[in-house]
């Protein structure tokens, strides 16, 4: 989409060349990243796949900031406040909620998969049900949830490439429009496949630290040239009340509305839930050292949240300044350009451009991982050495790129922004078995299969659905919930119903005795810590532990 | 699996109880979204709405701090309480 390059007049020397010195930096850095904190055997999947499962709490808390806040949510949470006001706003309790959830359950995933040599979570649900096939529903769903969210990041520097004046106009032919974000990718694949988890940890402190620096300077520097705090919501409640033509109601508000709130609760409570079940999210949380390094983050990690409530600021601060953009994506890079000096536009474009790339090369990881443990190893080869499981995650996690960058360039990002709503919805579906799983072996792994798939289908039904003014599908993703008549969430919507489906038929499938599978794990693989009788510490010895 | 009697330290005790209602607290007021849907009183020009929840960042970062602590404090204890039985063993 050019919208953008029409109207700003040009490349933006100054901005694209801090743009392109950053980049250039971390380019060095992601390869060089290979070296840090090496281990002798690099042939395993830990290594490559889990950062030797080596991190402190300094880098993952880097490492999950880096891979949690992505590009794609510096662009869209401020486009969403610029675009219907309080209702984007939904991100900053979403991310409350976060951390007391995972406090609670991630130590004991840790636990269990250093035990046990888990890499994903499927390894855990096979491992935990004994059923090949919950573990593959598991994998698949992780797959498709995270795909799109890779093409995402694409968009995310496609934004900042189009404001930027690179991306050419409409008249130039399409090798050269894209050229920039095919140069941006091919390094990005690069240095994951050479360095693996190692690169986006390393980066993630360059890409933190600048964007930490663009908020701060943002939420000070902007509010004084716009004449303060007052002016600016003063401004932003009069551009929301006005009746936005296509639907004929007032454009948003600057609390939500009676009606409004039920969305609002159960789209921050849903997102919490889902967070970690995506499996960049587990990828992070395991390549850390020890438990307690789980612990100690979920008491820091919401600093970030404290950066996205102010930056969710910023689209405020768009609408006043009189940013006029039809793709709301767009609100805030112009923002940047229209308010900073262009040597500083260049950094706050770089903090975002970098921002796509941590959590893009994180998750193409965490997929090739899904597929290599849970599909390659699981169905196709089941005796694969460790090397050979690297191999194959090397090569997956190209492929896994290489499909979002095809996706990004063939398709209309609308359809990219759908998937990922879909994809939020279809990961919450997992939470039964994951979560479940590390409490109670209660549930049957036949219902929760048949939990997961109710929900996968009534969720993928619901949001299909759903109509908007500019979609006739997939317009939003709350729906009115049944038998209480408000609108929410549909993946909430969708859980509760997994989550029903998923008890009664434990009761029915434990009445006519059909058999459990085979747990490997016991009670006290659950806590047990690094430094414990058992607990591979830096590598497992064997990476296809779980497979014997 | 080890059964080892249990009657010594229950599963609840009141530490455990507090460590619970810092992990439960920051549901509740989040998602009571009635009780701070409104603009007044503004904190420098920003609507209560923004700047309340933005305050629960740093509150439930310090509740869960706290219940890390407890926690911590608890696994501990328990720690050397199974450490004694070790040596009865």
């Amino acid at each position: 989409m050019n919208v953008l390059a029409a109207g700003t007049g040009g490349v933006n020397g100054v901005a694209l060349a801090v743009f392109i010195f950053f980049f250039v930096a971390v380019t060095v850095m992601g390869f060089l990243a290979a070296r840090w904190r090496k281990a002798e055997n690099d042939q395993s999947l830990d290594e490559w796949g889990l950062g030797g499962r080596s991190f402190g709490t300094w880098v993952t808390w880097f490492l999950l900031g880096g891979d949690l806040y992505t590009a794609y949510t510096f662009v869209a949470v401020p486009a969403a406040i610029y675009a219907a006001g309080a209702a984007g706003f939904f991100a900053v309790p979403y991310t409350i909620l976060v951390y007391p959830l995972i406090f609670t359950f991630l130590p004991r995933l840790w636990s269990v998969s250093h035990k046990h040599g888990y890499v994903t979570t499927s390894d855990f649900v096979r491992g935990r049900f004994g059923s090949k096939g919950l573990s593959l529903a598991v994998a698949v769903t992780g797959l498709l949830a995270t795909m799109p969210y890779i093409a995402l990041q694409l968009v995310g520097i496609q934004a900042v490439l189009d404001v930027m004046g690179v991306g050419g106009g409409p008249d130039t032919n399409w090798f050269i429009k894209d050229l920039p974000l095919l140069i941006a990718f091919a390094v990005l694949a690069a240095y994951t496949y050479s360095s693996g988890l190692r690169a986006p940890a390393l980066i993630a402190f360059v890409k933190d630290g600048l964007i930490y620096l663009v908020i701060v300077v943002a939420i000070i520097y902007i509010p004084i040239k716009l004449g303060g705090f007052d002016d600016i919501f003063a401004k932003a409640g009069d551009a929301f009340a006005q009746t936005n033509p296509a639907t004929d109601k007032p454009r948003g508000a600057l609390a939500p509305a009676e009606a409004g709130q039920w969305t609002y609760a159960t789209l921050a409570l849903g997102s919490a839930l889902a967070l970690f079940m995506y499996p960049h999210s587990i990828t992070a949380t395991l390549s850390s050292r020890s438990r307690d390094v789980i612990r100690r983050n979920t008491t820091i990690l919401p600093l970030y949240s404290l950066m996205l409530g102010l930056l969710a600021l910023l689209g405020f601060m768009a609408i006043a300044a009189g940013v006029k953009v039809d793709n709301g994506q767009l609100a805030i890079p112009q923002l940047f350009e229209d308010m900073f000096p262009d040597w500083f536009t260049g950094v706050a474009f770089a903090a975002i451009g970098i921002g796509a790339l941590v959590p893009a090369a994180i998750m193409s990881i965490a997929a090739a991982n899904l597929f290599t443990r849970n599909i390659y190893k699981d169905f196709i080869r089941p005796d694969a050495t460790p090397a050979q499981e690297t191999k194959v995650s090397k090569l997956v996690s190209l492929l896994v790129k290489v499909g979002a960058l095809v996706f990004v360039l063939t398709m209309d990002k609308t359809v990219a922004i759908n998937f990922q709503l879909l994809g939020g919805i279809w990961i919450l579906q997992t939470m039964p078995a994951l979560v479940g799983g590390l409490f109670t072996r209660w549930f049957h792994r036949w219902a929760l299969l048949g939990g997961w798939a109710v929900g996968m289908v009534y969720g993928t039904l619901a949001a299909y659905g759903v109509a908007s003014p500019t979609q006739k599908h997939f317009g939003g993703s709350s729906d009115t919930i049944p038998g209480i008549g408000e609108i929410g969430y549909i993946g909430l919507t969708a859980f509760v119903l997994n989550v029903l489906v998923t008890v009664v038929l434990t009761f029915v499938l434990k009445a006519l005795k059909a058999p459990d599978g085979i747990d490997e794990t016991s009670p006290g693989d659950y806590t047990a810590d690094a430094g414990d009788p058992g607990v591979m510490e830096e590598l497992p010895k064997a990476t296809a532990g779980a497979g014997h | 699996m080890s059964d080892a009697p249990e009657v010594n330290r229950p599963v609840v005790t009141p530490v455990r109880v507090v460590i619970a209602a810092c992990l439960v607290a920051p549901f509740v007021a989040m998602l009571w979204v009635s009780s701070y849907a409104r603009i007044e009183p503004t904190f420098i020009g920003i609507p209560f709405f923004y700047w309340y929840q933005m305050l629960w960042v740093v509150i439930s970062t310090l509740l869960t701090m706290i219940a890390y602590k407890l926690w911590q404090r608890d696994q501990r204890a328990r720690a050397a309480v199974r450490a004694e039985e070790g040596v009865a063993r």
